[in-house]
């Protein structure tokens, strides 16, 4: 119980960090979407990170790995990839509020399940 | 038991038995349905699904090796699991979960051993065909610091070896497991930036490593290691800009079609065509989008290409005689795999976000059959057994 309480606080912190600057303030995106971009991100990020997120030629996805990260590098990273490494961009198939959105449930581990 | 239950039993009986010698003689397959970890074992000459077996845990990328007499199937699943099949009876018949995370395998020539590359922690693992009772690891540590890196493209080689790349360390190994209990490991350094597959040529003579971390293949001749790797294809992209690889290609046998070995580019939309007599660039074919998977048919007279997303609903096909893309074909949504009978007149192609298999007349390209599947990815036929590389 004491685990789940501290496993929310954190999730709120990482959402409320997230909220705070104006360039990551974002809005949910629509139900219809928001399954694509599920099925997106077990799929397809998925073809180097796993489809369960636990890595892969990629690193994990899961709460833990990204636990510490700041959202706004990995919204960055998700936006514009990683140069130098097999992490490509995808800014031509998801918006700046929906990588927002992406790296807010990898962070509170809500994308890993089934 | 009353009679009832024996008549049924003798009936279950016979039929098992008329199952297995009917199995002994078609072509049989397996379909790698990802999401749910299941696989659907398949008739190739009567286009059926035969069976499902479940329970193989993680199989987002997962693919399968067969024994020499197509009796049984070695799964490797993304989960580290290592499960054998019997085909015959569509059971598992081992399982073992040997590692955190891993890539693929591959099965000995004389079909005694298995042995698996792994991501995490990484390196190989050999495994006793029959028992899967663990036999050896080999680490795959590099460097001065203990580090560990990921092995991809694992393959079986002559002379009781197997060959595989180390993807951070940018080295090949081979490992002689002539004695499976204490492999002995020749190292080739050097050889070129992230290897993130690679292949065995059918005549089991060169092993060819994709690079991703610059332009080129890394080409070893298994008949003279101590010659270490060349670079081929040296300057594909000639410095330009990489376009964004959204899948990772794949390399396995299939690429060789008569003098020619098919290749996917890294970042460019193109396949690579190289003939095998000096390894050098033939001719560059642009294609539709970033090849994953560039698959020669049986008989050699076709290749077929799949492409990574965004592209990834559309498949091609080039003429091996022209060098020419002939046809352009879209099967359905998220194209993943491609597999040809092993006569080369159909290909089976799985369509993920569609949920089945489509199969394809490769003479006329008519779309003659499909198969309901969820979210199918691998498609393995037994004809596979009796092919170095595959």
């Amino acid at each position: 119980m004491a685990g789940m309480n501290v496993r929310v606080g954190a999730a709120l912190l990482v959402a409320g960090a997230s909220l705070a600057p104006a360039a990551l303030a974002g809005d949910a995106p629509e139900a219809a979407r928001r399954a694509q971009l599920v099925s997106l991100v077990r799929q397809d990020c998925g073809s180097c990170h796993g489809m369960m997120l636990k890595g892969g030629l990629g690193p994990a996805l899961t709460r833990a790995a990204l636990r510490d990260k700041p959202p706004r590098s990995l919204v960055a990273t998700v936006l514009y990839g990683r140069p130098g490494t097999p992490m490509p961009p995808w800014r031509e198939f998801v918006t700046s509020a929906e990588a927002e959105w992406i790296v807010r449930q990898l962070q509170e581990g809500t994308l890993h399940e089934r | 038991m009353s009679a009832r239950t024996v008549t049924i039993a003798a009936v279950a009986a016979i039929a098992a038995v008329a199952a297995l010698i009917e199995a002994a003689h078609a072509e049989l397959g397996l379909v790698v349905e990802r999401a749910t970890g299941s696989l659907q074992l398949v008739d190739n000459a009567k286009r059926a699904s035969l069976a499902r077996i479940d329970g193989l845990g993680d199989l987002s990328h997962a693919s399968l090796v067969y024994s020499g007499d197509g009796r049984f199937a070695y799964v490797f699943g993304r989960d580290g699991g290592l499960t054998k099949i019997e085909l015959a009876s569509a059971k598992v018949v081992a399982r073992v979960v040997q590692a955190g995370n891993s890539i693929g395998g591959a099965i000995s020539r004389d079909g005694r051993l298995v042995a698996v590359a792994n991501y995490e922690p990484g390196g190989v693992k050999l495994f006793d065909a029959q028992t899967l009772e663990l036999l050896s690891e080999i680490p795959a540590t590099y460097g001065n610091d203990g580090k560990r890196a990921k092995v991809v493209g694992i393959a079986d080689a002559p002379g009781n070896r197997f060959v595989f790349s180390l993807f951070e360390a940018s080295e090949i190994w081979i490992a002689d497991v002539a004695d499976p209990r204490r492999p002995r490991v020749r190292k080739l350094a050097n050889i070129g930036r992230e290897p993130y597959d690679a292949l065995i040529t059918p005549d089991g003579r060169h092993y060819i490593a994709g690079l991703f971390g610059e332009d080129g293949l890394a080409l070893v001749d298994l008949a003279d290691v101590e010659a270490g790797a060349r670079r081929i294809l040296a300057d594909y992209g000639r410095g330009q800009e990489k376009l964004p690889v959204y899948k990772m290609p794949h390399l396995r046998g299939w690429a060789v079609a008569g003098p020619y070995a098919f290749l996917p580019a890294i970042g460019r939309h193109e396949v690579l065509v190289v003939e095998r007599a000096g390894w050098r660039e033939v001719v560059r074919i642009p294609a539709h989008g970033q090849p994953v998977f560039v698959m020669a048919r049986p008989d050699g007279g076709q290749v077929w290409v799949n492409f990574a997303l965004p592209r990834n609903d559309t498949v091609q096909v080039i003429d091996v005689e022209r060098l020419a893309i002939v046809q352009t074909l879209r099967p359905g949504k998220a194209v993943l795999h491609m597999e040809f009978s092993g006569a080369g007149d159909e290909v089976w192609i799985s369509a993920r976000d569609d949920d089945r298999v489509v199969i394809y007349d490769t003479a006329s390209f008519a779309r003659i059959a499909e198969i309901p599947a969820q979210s199918p990815s691998g498609i393995f036929f037994t004809w596979r057994a009796k092919r170095i590389g595959m």
